[in-house]
């Protein structure tokens, strides 16, 4: 039921920029947006990717640049105009409308009304499995079914993508979980192009085709998860990506930064290739964390499975740290 | 023996000084006021009689009547924009409006009436400018009728419907106009569907809020009437001051105050009052 024509949705953004007073949240963004992609904006807050999102759907008008869909622009277009389904951060659902009427509403704005109508609203929520909710009014509904709702009334109307503004960031880990694999079976199942935008990186790294990581207004890099993870392009985004070592060249012999996550760092048997002491030990049952420093001052974060023998390092200890080559990811900046 | 605290007793002992108060000074006056109604001169109904009987009651009660819902629907018209205008201004301007709207209702209203006197009268302001400009060559009559007194009412009351319209809008999410905007609605569908609608419990508690108050409001009709365009406040003030016409006078004391008892039971079962003033 809800397909739509392929190439006349490719989204492009060119140079885009906005400042409020000195404050720069969009920098010289430029991006495509494949038909039917999952591509999620991912960054701290303050970093533009709700701005982005924003101008995209037409809320926030930018100071420079240029977004095209499908080759036309639409970058100064209403967002009424865009035809885009936008799923807000807390839903917004209408709380003087029923659940039907909130999910009608897109459908009685562009003229569509009578049994047509109604069936696309049966249809829309028979997707997001709320199809005995309609009367209800959205207070009376648990959050995750506000935003099976919301979701409901942002795909009625076949809309050239999908915007989502953080739409799980108000639920409780378990339901996010159940969510996340539910937009995904939906994304699957109507075959929009989705643009998310999440500060989550494991949400951002399980969900999408693609992840364009934001920082300071910018563009820090944009590529496939497991790029991202594996080949992160600088010290941000591994961080970002959960990568807790940073080793200088000085330290690790080589001409770039190498980043290394924790797993990567092992306790050598002699000197091993970068010597420190041990600063902190946590004990985590399946595993113990450390902390070490090197004579430099570089903190360095290691675990080591538990029992694994009777002579693990102390608080204090001088200790040798190994890994192996393959594991290493040199960064290109810093 | 410690004694034990009783927080029941507490709550009535804080309560006490305020209840007495106002049963000797505010029950007891009222009652005594619907007493006289049906016992001056004589016992019975005769005061109410005069509703059906006086022409000039009559009168009186429908120019009170008109003049309170024509106040009330120009009141929450007037303040409908200027609390929208507020809502949606950015922080430093919203606090100066605030500041205008509070100042004057700190203004006294008789200070208020006298500054509309300056202004309507034949020789004011008003007249001056549209004599001097050749727009007219006599002054127009904005004093001494209905039209100064709806200008007067209204002016008293639009603070009265500004701040309940305005804590109404500001507990809108702003996102639900964008989420209207997003899904295809243009500006005026987006505020004629959604933001209205939601606003209308604000809506309704000024309307009752001003209509009540205008119903029974003395300083600003007495004044900008001059005694030609008479509210049944001021009417009443005439009756036991200056005819000492008790018996009629706490009569029309009596309609009033069931009037908006009645208004206010009507108007109850519509909507959750409770909601309106805030206690829910």
């Amino acid at each position: 039921m809800m397909t739509h024509t392929p190439e006349t949705d490719t989204l492009k953004i060119r140079d885009l920029s906005k400042t409020y007073g000195k404050f720069r949240a969009l920098d010289t963004v430029s991006l495509g947006v494949d038909q039917g992609e999952f591509l999620t904006l991912l960054g701290p807050s303050g970093s533009g990717k709700t701005t982005l999102l924003m101008s995209i759907a037409g809320f926030i008008q930018p100071d420079h640049g240029q977004i095209t869909l499908g080759g036309r622009d639409i970058t100064h277009m209403p967002p009424e105009k865009r035809s885009f389904g936008m799923v807000f951060q807390g839903y917004a659902l209408f709380p003087h409308l029923t659940v039907n009427d909130n999910v009608m509403f897109p459908l009685k704005m562009r003229g569509e009304k009578g049994a047509q109508a109604a069936r696309r609203v049966a249809e829309a929520l028979e997707l997001v499995g709320l199809s005995d909710k309609g009367i209800r009014y959205p207070r009376e509904l648990s959050g995750g079914q506000q935003q099976r709702v919301a979701l409901a009334r942002a795909i009625v109307f076949q809309p050239h993508m999908l915007l989502l503004d953080e739409p799980l960031s108000a639920l409780d880990t378990q339901l996010r979980g159940q969510l996340q694999s539910e937009l995904k079976r939906l994304h699957r199942a109507v075959g929009l192009t989705f643009i998310y935008v999440t500060h989550d990186q494991s949400e951002a790294l399980s969900m999408s085709d693609r992840i364009a990581v934001m920082r300071e207004g910018r563009l820090e890099q944009v590529g496939r998860p497991d790029d991202l993870y594996d080949r992160p392009a600088n010290r941000f985004v591994a961080e970002f990506m959960g990568v807790e070592n940073f080793l200088p060249p000085e330290l690790s012999g080589g001409q770039h930064t190498l980043a290394l996550r924790a797993h990567a760092l092992e306790l050598a048997a002699g000197r091993g290739r970068v010597a420190a002491h041990v600063t902190e030990r946590d004990y985590y049952g399946a595993e113990i964390r450390y902390t070490a420093h090197t004579e430099s001052g570089v903190p360095l974060r290691f675990k080591i499975a538990a029992g694994q023998g009777e002579s693990l390092p102390q608080e204090g200890d001088a200790i040798g740290l190994d890994w192996q080559d393959k594991d290493a990811l040199p960064l290109a900046d810093h | 023996m410690q004694r034990k605290y009783n927080p029941q007793l507490t709550y009535w002992l804080l309560v006490l000084p305020a209840l007495l108060a106002m049963a000797v000074f505010y029950f007891y006056p009222v009652s005594r006021v619907l007493w006289m109604s049906v016992t001056i001169p004589e016992p019975g109904l005769g005061n109410f009689a005069q509703l059906a009987n006086s022409h000039s009651i009559n009168r009186m009660l429908w120019t009170t009547l008109r003049i309170s819902l024509i106040s009330t629907a120009l009141t929450l018209i007037l303040g409908y924009v200027v609390a929208y205008v507020i809502t949606h201004a950015e922080d430093r301007r919203k606090r100066l409006l605030f500041m205008a709207v509070l100042a004057s209702l700190w203004i006294s209203v008789l200070v208020r009436a006298f500054a509309w006197f300056a202004l309507l009268r034949s020789d004011g302001l008003i007249n001056q400018m549209l004599m001097g400009l050749g727009i007219t060559d006599t002054p127009l009559p904005m004093m001494w009728n209905e039209f100064s007194v709806l200008v007067g009412i209204v002016h008293a009351m639009l603070p009265l419907a500004i701040l309940p319209l305005y804590s109404g809008m500001q507990s809108i999410d702003p996102r639900l106009v964008a989420a209207a905007r997003g899904l295809g609605a243009n500006r005026r569908g987006a505020f004629w569907r959604i933001f209205f609608p939601l606003t209308l419990p604000g809506v309704f508690g000024a309307s009752i809020l001003v209509f009540i108050y205008a119903l029974g409001f003395y300083v600003t009709p007495a004044l900008l009437g001059g005694g030609r365009k008479m509210m049944i406040a001021e009417y009443i003030k005439v009756q036991i001051l200056e005819v000492v016409n008790w018996g009629a006078g706490s009569m029309l004391a009596s309609v009033l105050l069931i009037f908006i008892v009645v208004t206010l039971a009507i108007v109850s079962r519509l909507v959750d009052l409770r909601k309106l003033f805030g206690a829910a």
